[in-house]
């Protein structure tokens, strides 16, 4: 069963705050994950890792570039969803 | 057809290593001296890559002469002389002769002709590949005691305005000599590769290139650093973990861990992976050595015994991984 964009946000939230610390409410879909959220590349990998486990989707290393703000990352994830 | 059958070769039940030995380049060169060029600062490289300093070579140093001075400590520390030794297998990839290979010339050096040597080509796993061979040799019979080096002087490949690698780079070598044993002290070895990725750290271009385009210069290297994180992060992991079952233990049972020396990033996501329990004495050489390819295991092992971190007989988790993609992980007991 596809996951909502809501649900996205709730789980890529979590994710986000276990690798940075960060509560899951500063996760919002307008923030960028560099400027705003103050997330290196390296960490944006470990990220995006957790990501497609948790919601069973590939996502390209040469799409993370793409990924800057959280709003992009649920769309595509929402999007990568069989 | 002939009716003779022929003898094969049989050699020890089992193989360990025997001793352990490195050097590293003799400058100190701090963040600060390559920051620059990058437009980058101390705090930026430290936080990335858990980097103080590396050490590099002087000009005057090769990688034979780096090889060369490791490979007698090791010996030494094995209770052995050059003459000991029927095998030389040689990791490197800062080695500037196409031919004859390192090994053969460092053999000579060493006072043990006439052993094989051979170089092997597995970047950053080039030692552990070796000690995967070497255990073969040994329990095959090919061979009684291998002299298994893993020297680099990467500083020779780097470009001071490159932000993706030339920072993280050291020169160094390390050696071990493995020889027979009456227990167990090298598991099986879990080895691979993944050439789909070979872009994922590569050399500018082809020594070839520079026949009909001088002007491109001497090679450097490059990687793709937000791939190479993932893979060696992610990926590396279950590679160790079936290592460890290959030799029947678990990550409670080992007393040491050492990872190739690529980015503190990457060994602290590799120990979150694993699940190591805190007693595990991780190996961090990499904070004042950098990344030194091949030499960074035996470097980083040889480190951990001299501090006391970890005692010769306990059981050690190594895994090397780099430019290929290749990999190879194997649990040993300590020298």
């Amino acid at each position: 069963m596809a996951y909502t964009e809501q649900e996205v946000l709730a789980g890529l939230a979590e994710i986000v705050s276990e690798e940075t610390g960060l509560p899951t409410d500063a996760v919002v879909a307008e923030k960028s994950f560099t400027d705003d959220l103050d997330i290196d590349s390296l960490s944006m990998m470990t990220i995006v890792t957790h990501a497609e486990d948790k919601f069973g989707v590939r996502i390209p290393d040469e799409e993370v570039k793409n990924l800057a703000t959280v709003g992009d990352a649920v769309s595509f994830i929402t999007g990568a969803q069989a | 057809m002939s009716g003779l059958t022929i003898r094969q070769a049989a050699g020890a039940e089992h193989s360990r290593i025997l001793g352990i030995g490195g050097v590293r380049g003799e400058n100190v060169v701090t963040n600060d001296d390559l920051a620059g060029p990058i437009d980058s600062s101390d705090e930026w490289i430290r936080q990335r890559t858990g980097i103080v300093t590396r050490r590099r070579a002087g000009a005057d140093v090769d990688v034979l002469d780096l090889s060369e001075a490791a490979a007698r400590k090791a010996i030494a520390a094995a209770g052995l002389t050059g003459g000991d030794i029927d095998a030389v297998l040689f990791a490197t990839t800062t080695y500037f002769h196409q031919t004859p290979a390192a090994a053969a010339v460092l053999a000579d050096r060493i006072g043990a002709t006439p052993a094989a040597a051979y170089d092997i080509s597995a970047a950053c796993a080039g030692y552990a590949y070796g000690i995967a061979q070497a255990d073969a040799l040994v329990r095959s019979g090919a061979a009684q005691h291998v002299l298994v080096v893993g020297a680099e002087k990467m500083s020779d490949f780097v470009d001071p305005t490159d932000r993706s690698i030339s920072f993280l780079l050291g020169d160094g070598a390390g050696a071990a000599v493995v020889g027979p044993s009456d227990t167990p002290g090298i598991g099986p070895t879990i080895w691979g590769s993944d050439g789909g990725k070979a872009p994922a750290i590569r050399q500018t271009h082809a020594w070839s290139d520079l026949r009909e385009h001088p002007e491109l210069g001497w090679p450097t290297l490059r990687q793709d650093g937000q791939t190479v994180f993932k893979w060696a992060a992610f990926q590396m992991a279950p590679v160790a973990e079936k290592a460890l079952a290959a030799a029947g233990v678990t990550a409670q049972d080992v007393q040491a861990f050492i990872p190739h020396q690529a980015n503190m990033r990457i060994i602290d996501q590799m120990i979150k992976q694993l699940g190591l329990p805190e007693s595990v004495a991780v190996a961090r050489d990499i904070a004042e050595t950098g990344n030194t390819s091949a030499a960074s295991i035996p470097l980083a092992t040889e480190r951990l015994l001299a501090e006391g971190l970890a005692r010769s007989g306990d059981l050690a988790l190594q895994i090397g991984f780099g430019a290929g993609l290749v990999y190879a992980a194997q649990v040993i007991v300590l020298p």
